[in-house]
């Protein structure tokens, strides 16, 4: 048999049939739902007279569009769209009998941060949501694919997905990486070299020292932000540190069903002498903490960095960087360590886990933010609630954050937490296009530990500086 | 999906070059959780003036077209955003074809996903079928997606292209879902020999 890709094995083991033109009917192991993209999906159903077809595979949970501010579940605290999509939610939860966690349950939080909390996400599997950073449950060796509402419709009904296979490409970090660079500057880096659409027409596999070296948090982190570089998915064989976080999850399997789904999670991996249709080789040790000067994810600079001039560059991506910087407010030559933040938000599937929250409260504790508005958005009701137990939401809080419920918030900006017209962000979400959060709002993606940098200083911030004085 | 049979219809005139998917349905209608409904405000800004009150002149609130089938309208129709809100405000009105020069692209794959039929003809048939259309309700237009005609209400008779795959869906009513769910036996079949091989999924 000739060598498999990881990707390989993966789409192989859930091919239902194929055209003669190559298109599969692919199987799909988890389907993943949330208020925004599904209702229309649920709607076609019922007009068609068809059920779910495998209801118990079938997880929804509300996010997108939820508030984040305390007594968020009395439905007259929620603006009147979020109350219809979430009600909607509800009743098709109950009406098709899926799994469902609601804006009560402590469980609730956003769909892929919720996803592998419970154990949903297995290595191995086929995962999609109707939402393109469905792309994060790659971290586990999953195949994860995000769909448009049509699609969303298609796997309710069928359980199956008609795709035709991507390209393999190999994105490798090796070596090390330095004190104070993260999973989020790993793959803000890995963009900035690639471009946004560098992966296009291909499933990432990130592998090397520097990925292997990272918790399931970061390499979440790490293939979130794999369709900001263009790619369908990005994928982390399973190793030891998979299998520890999946162990005793809620809805991984236990007993002998664990050693079985063991002995086959041990063949997921790429076969030495395997192909790739691309390779990018990136040095660990090279990399540092990085942000985003412009409007595009692919704008990415080390913190050293000044704001490039648009000459720079070439064909349209001058007329791209001249636009970016006058709607960023930003004059080439320029610092970035000079560009005053107004806000700082700590969050989103990117970035809204455990392990960010730690990293973040470290930089934080003791000090006092120097801005006027800075949150902290816990991924899901378990994170906060783990957050609580450790005291990082009193370390927040003393500092002068907010501390909120869990939800998607300001990182897509559908509920009332959005910026205002020329306010400046440094968030640890994903994207930085116009209006993303919020209309002419202007946004940096940095980590957690750069986002709890830039709110004690007011300015993008070296986050080296603060752990040196710290140590 | 329904399945597109012979269709003999009123067709309301809509000489405009350039309608794009926001006059179809304007981006504040967005926001629904259904794909039906939206047919109230489908061509809403032409339809209705500020204080929600008709606009006489616009074609379809003129009495003989009210109950319109078929659109018969200028170069370019549906450009603009990729969303289904479109098709789905137009379906809902209760159009089923849509004549013109040229469709914009994502738009046109919309529409057969939707039940609905975008017809591409040369000018000089969509000037006649146009004249046709303003004779309004007494005048019904014949689309035959079988023989792949449209015919005037005096008999003159157009031939249009299709994709033949398209055609058969549309003609059996079948949507992608309805396509993937002959293959129900494969899945079965997938789901048992799965459930062997990892009976922890
Ligand atoms: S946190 Fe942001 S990127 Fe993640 S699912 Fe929510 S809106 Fe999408």
């Amino acid at each position: 048999m000739s060598p498999k890709t990881l990707y390989d094995k993966i789409w192989d083991a859930h091919v239902v049939s194929e055209d003669s033109d190559g298109t599969c009917l692919l199987y799909i192991d988890r389907h993943l739902v949330h208020e925004v993209t599904s209702p229309q999906a649920f709607e076609g159903l019922r007009m068609a007279g068809r059920k779910v077809r495998a209801p118990e595979k079938t997880i929804a949970v509300p996010d997108h569009n939820v508030p984040t501010t305390l007594g968020r579940e009395n439905p007259d605290q929620m603006p009147e769209d979020s109350r219809i999509q979430v009600a909607a939610l509800d009743t098709n939860a109950k009406e098709f009998g899926i799994h469902y966690y609601p804006v009560t349950d402590v469980r609730q939080g956003i769909v892929h941060i919720v996803g592998p909390e419970q154990g949903w996400t297995l290595p191995g599997m086929t995962v999609v949501c109707g939402d393109s950073h469905t792309a994060t449950h790659g971290a586990f060796g999953a195949l994860a694919h995000g769909i448009g509402t049509s699609e969303v419709e298609h796997v309710l009904a069928t359980q199956t997905l008609i795709q035709k296979k991507s390209k393999n490409m190999k994105v490798e970090i090796t070596g090390k990486l330095r004190p104070g660079v993260t999973a989020k500057d790993i793959t803000l880096a890995v963009i900035g070299a690639t471009g946004t659409a560098g992966g296009t027409g291909y499933v990432i596999e990130y592998c090397g020292e520097a990925i292997r070296d990272l918790s399931m948090e970061g390499r979440m982190t790490v293939c979130n932000m794999a369709i900001e570089g263009g790619a369908r998915a990005g994928l982390i064989a399973p190793d030891e540190t998979t299998y520890e976080y999946v162990k005793g999850r809620p809805h991984a399997p236990k007993g002998a069903q664990w050693e079985a789904a063991m002995d086959w999670w041990k063949t997921l991996y790429t076969d030495e002498g395997a192909h790739f249709d691309k390779v990018v080789t990136l040095k660990g040790e090279e990399i540092e903490p990085v942000v985003t000067w412009g409007t595009s994810p692919e704008d990415v600079l080390p913190i050293s960095a000044v704001v490039p001039a648009p000459e720079s560059f070439k064909g349209g991506k001058v007329e791209a960087a001249k636009r970016a910087l006058d709607y960023m407010g930003l004059t080439p030559g320029q610092k970035l360590t000079d560009i005053k933040i107004d806000t700082v938000f700590i969050g989103s599937c990117t970035n809204g886990r455990i392990e960010d929250l730690r990293a973040a409260a470290k930089i934080v504790e003791g000090k006092k933010i120097a801005i006027n508005r800075a949150m902290v958005v816990p991924g899901s009701g378990l994170v906060r609630a783990q957050a609580e137990e450790e005291g990082l939401d009193k370390i927040f809080i003393d500092a002068g954050f907010e501390w909120r419920m869990a939800g998607c918030s300001m990182c897509l900006a559908m509920n009332p937490d959005q910026l205002s017209e020329g306010e400046r962000c440094a968030s640890t979400s994903n994207r930085n296009f116009e209006g993303r959060q919020g209309y002419k709002g202007r946004t940096h993606l940095v980590s957690p530990a750069m986002a709890a940098a830039a709110a004690l200083t007011g300015h993008l911030t070296d986050v080296r500086e603060l752990m040196t004085e710290n140590a | 999906m329904e399945k597109f049979e012979k269709l003999a219809g009123i067709a309301a005139p809509m000489p405009l070059v350039n309608i794009d998917t926001d006059m179809i349905i304007p981006k504040v209608f967005l926001k629904t959780i259904k794909r039906s409904g939206l047919g109230v405000n489908l061509f809403d800004e032409m339809r209705y003036d500020r204080q929600g009150n008709e606009i006489p002149d616009f074609v379809l609130n003129q009495p003989q077209y009210r109950d319109a089938e078929i659109l018969v309208a200028g170069d370019n129709f549906g450009c603009g955003s990729s969303r289904e809100h479109a098709p789905w405000a137009l379906k809902d009105f209760g159009i089923k074809s849509v004549i013109s020069t040229s469709f914009a692209d994502i738009f046109y794959n919309n529409c057969f996903k939707n039940g609905i039929l975008p017809i591409v003809l040369p000018q000089e048939a969509v000037d006649v079928l146009m004249k046709d259309a303003e004779k309004g309700s007494n005048a019904r237009m014949i689309v035959d997606l079988e023989n792949q005609t449209v015919s005037t209400s005096e008999g003159e008779s157009f031939a249009f292209e299709i994709d033949p795959f398209k055609k058969h869906c549309l003609m059996e009513g079948l949507d992608d879902i309805g396509l993937s769910l002959e293959k129900a036996p494969a899945i079965d079949a997938f789901e048992a020999q799965a459930s062997q091989a990892r009976p922890w999924v």
